[in-house]
């Protein structure tokens, strides 16, 4: 018997439900791994020291409270983008337009929050409201052109991408631009639509720091995700749409209104990482505010394994990732594009062991 | 008014056909290829830099090609040996394209583009806006009237086939990705020597609308040009900016007329029965 069968029957018979999840944390924990070491190679090549790169990574985030907080700001909208690719994902369903719904979201956030002027308590809920629901519209067509016209969603929701930056570019050069202002965005939304920042209720942190309350709802959706995947009858219906269809219609389920429900779901969720860059952080609808958060997310997604709380870990790595690319172009000169390559092969390396593990059963979940 | 538009038409078409016609090998062969837009980026990067360092257009062109290349194989790699998700392998490639090229931005430095020839009538376009249609048709004769085209098609329609004789579709489609690597490399070089320089992302969603052009002619060589040289139309339209047609319209025509054609409302679009499809 050689050692891969071994570990294979380990697995597979292994009644212990933590040793279980212990091997499925084995290969994002070597992606990330290698990731870095990588990274290091790369910086040594260069003629940098590599221990001073290590060191700044460290630093970066963690040397202060500030730091970190601008890490957590980082990671919020790839919270969001990360669950909807996942919520997707488990039943099925590829969401590559989460870059779309966000920005059709965070207009209709945008939009709302400068032209209705209504007390905080309403107002607030009003505009996620809208937001949530511009962002399952716009998922909803390609999840209902795949289970009417069994439309390929990957191409629809590419499509749905390209039409969303079309359009909202349109309305912010054409439409809503703000008067007097060469640079495509609307003008500022009312105070009682824009979310608190955590400095004004944490005293620790320095007002300058981003991070605001955006950061608290992501946590509850991830909580909200959790249980909703875990314990209820729409999640199980999701996840048995996604692991076996055929199962799923004979035991009375629909998989076509399955379909269509996850993406609207997934395009809410994924509206949400608008309502956070809008409502949270810059009060305004700018063009083209998104650095692709709709396609880091299906890294997220993919090194978090689909899971809420994995996803959480995996955004706040990414959220550290971005400050690092920022810090190290600054101090060490280095480009943040070894961090986009670097994303590139952590997100290939990740589908290839899904790929093998499909083959073998090792690493399932 | 039309005509003085097949310049800029026959420039924005080009590149998209290449890119298209890798597409539709990769497509054919079973295998969802999203990483066009990468395969392109670094394609159009390599020819900048084996131009810059080499003096020649040629060896350019040489480099840009094998960048792309090396893109297929690291998909090929992935998808048909690993057998891992072949639309987020297609989505790293393009992150890791765009990193790469970031990365190791060459010098902000003009660099020549590919000859162009003089023919009657016609006027002066780049060698390769006439290597296009040559390569359409022999796309099409390739897939469609060739045993080697059958089987290739075959590792995308019907697996089964193609097992009854003996034939591996792993070989198949390697050969389907590393050609939509060479295609659209070749694309890549064409969009860098058109403007002679390289700049970040400058292939700006290309590779994703040759993928669009491609599900609108119906994954086949002529109609899939065709609909590139609809899409390099609508773009040379709004580049013109004339009868104030809102430039974004113009803009997301295609992506619209894809999804329409998609789902079926006018004509059909049928993908490769296998396409996706992984080992069973």
């Amino acid at each position: 018997m050689n050692i891969r069968k071994l570990f294979v029957s380990l697995v597979r018979d292994e009644t212990s439900q933590s040793r279980k999840f212990f091997l499925s944390c084995i290969p994002p924990l070597l992606a990330i791994f290698g990731f870095f070491l990588l990274c290091g190679v790369v910086v040594y090549l260069r003629g940098q020291g590599a221990l001073e790169f290590y060191r700044i990574i460290l630093l970066s985030g963690f040397a202060s409270l500030d730091d970190f907080g601008y890490v957590l700001f980082n990671a919020t909208p790839l919270i969001f983008t990360g669950l909807a690719v996942a919520i997707g994902y488990k039943s099925g369903l590829f969401n590559i337009g989460c870059e779309g719904q966000l920005y059709v979201a965070a207009f209709a956030a945008a939009w709302m929050g400068m032209h209705l002027n209504l007390p905080v308590p309403l107002l607030v809920p009003l505009c996620i409201g809208s937001a949530m629901i511009a962002g399952a519209g716009w998922g909803a067509i390609p999840g209902f052109l795949k289970a009417r016209y069994g439309a390929h969603e990957v191409i629809n929701t590419i499509m749905m991408n390209f039409i969303a930056f079309a359009l909202m570019n349109y309305l912010v050069t054409s439409v809503y631009q703000e008067q007097g202002q060469m640079i495509p965005q609307t003008p500022q939304i009312h105070e009682a639509a824009q979310i608190p920042r955590l400095a004004s209720l944490i005293p620790i942190l320095p007002q300058s720091n981003p991070l605001n309350v955006s950061f608290l709802i992501a946590c509850v959706c991830v909580v909200f995700c959790y249980i909703f995947l875990t314990y209820t009858r729409w999640g199980y219906e999701l996840r048995l749409v996604g692991n076996a269809r055929d199962v799923a219609s004979y035991g009375g389920i629909n998989p076509r209104a399955v379909t269509v429900w996850v993406m609207a779901l997934s395009g809410a969720i994924a509206g949400l990482a608008g309502v956070a860059e809008v409502m949270g952080y810059r009060y305004r609808f700018l063009d083209s505010f998104s650095s692709g958060w709709g396609f880091t997310g299906i890294a997220v997604a993919l090194l978090g394994r689909n899971n809420p709380f994995g996803i959480l870990a995996a955004a706040i790595l990414f959220g550290l990732l971005n400050k690092v690319a920022l810090d190290i172009d600054i101090l060490l000169g280095i480009p943040r594009g070894i961090f986009f390559a670097g994303q590139g092969m952590l997100i290939i390396w990740l589908v290839c062991i899904e790929g093998v593990s499909r083959k073998t059963d090792t690493f399932r979940i | 008014m039309i005509f003085e538009l097949i310049p800029s038409t026959l420039r924005m078409s080009t590149p998209l056909g290449f890119a298209a016609l890798g597409g539709i090998y990769s497509e054919r062969s079973g295998v969802i290829n999203l990483a066009l837009e990468g395969m392109m980026l670094i394609g159009a990067f390599g020819y900048v830099v084996g131009t810059q360092i080499s003096g020649s257009t040629w060896i350019g062109l040489l480099v840009g090609t094998s960048f792309g290349l090396a893109m297929a194989l690291l998909h090929a790699i992935a998808t048909v040996t690993f057998q891992a998700e072949q639309v987020v392998t297609g989505i790293g490639i393009n992150i890791l394209a765009l990193g790469i090229t970031e990365y190791l931005l060459p010098t902000p430095q003009q660099v020549d583009g590919l000859p162009h020839w003089e023919l009657p009538l016609i006027g002066s376009y780049s060698f390769m806006v006439y290597l296009l249609p040559i390569l359409m048709i022999a796309s099409h004769i390739f897939l469609f009237k060739t045993p080697w085209g059958l089987r290739l098609r075959a590792a995308g329609e019907s697996t089964e086939a193609l097992a009854a004789l003996s034939l591996s579709r792993t070989k198949w489609q390697y050969l389907g990705i590393l050609l939509s690597g060479l295609f659209t490399g070749v694309g890549g070089c064409f969009l860098a020597s058109e403007v002679h320089y390289f700049t970040k992302g400058m292939t700006a969603g290309r590779g994703y609308l040759a993928l669009a052009a491609v599900i609108f002619g119906n994954w086949r060589p002529l109609s899939g040009v065709s609909a590139c040289f609809l899409f390099g139309f609508a773009t040379a339209l709004e580049l013109a900016n004339r009868w104030n047609i809102p430039g974004q319209l113009l803009h997301s025509l295609p992506y619209i007329l894809t999804m329409v054609v998609l789902v079926g409302f006018v004509g059909t679009s049928r993908p490769p029965a296998s396409l996706g499809k992984m080992k069973s």
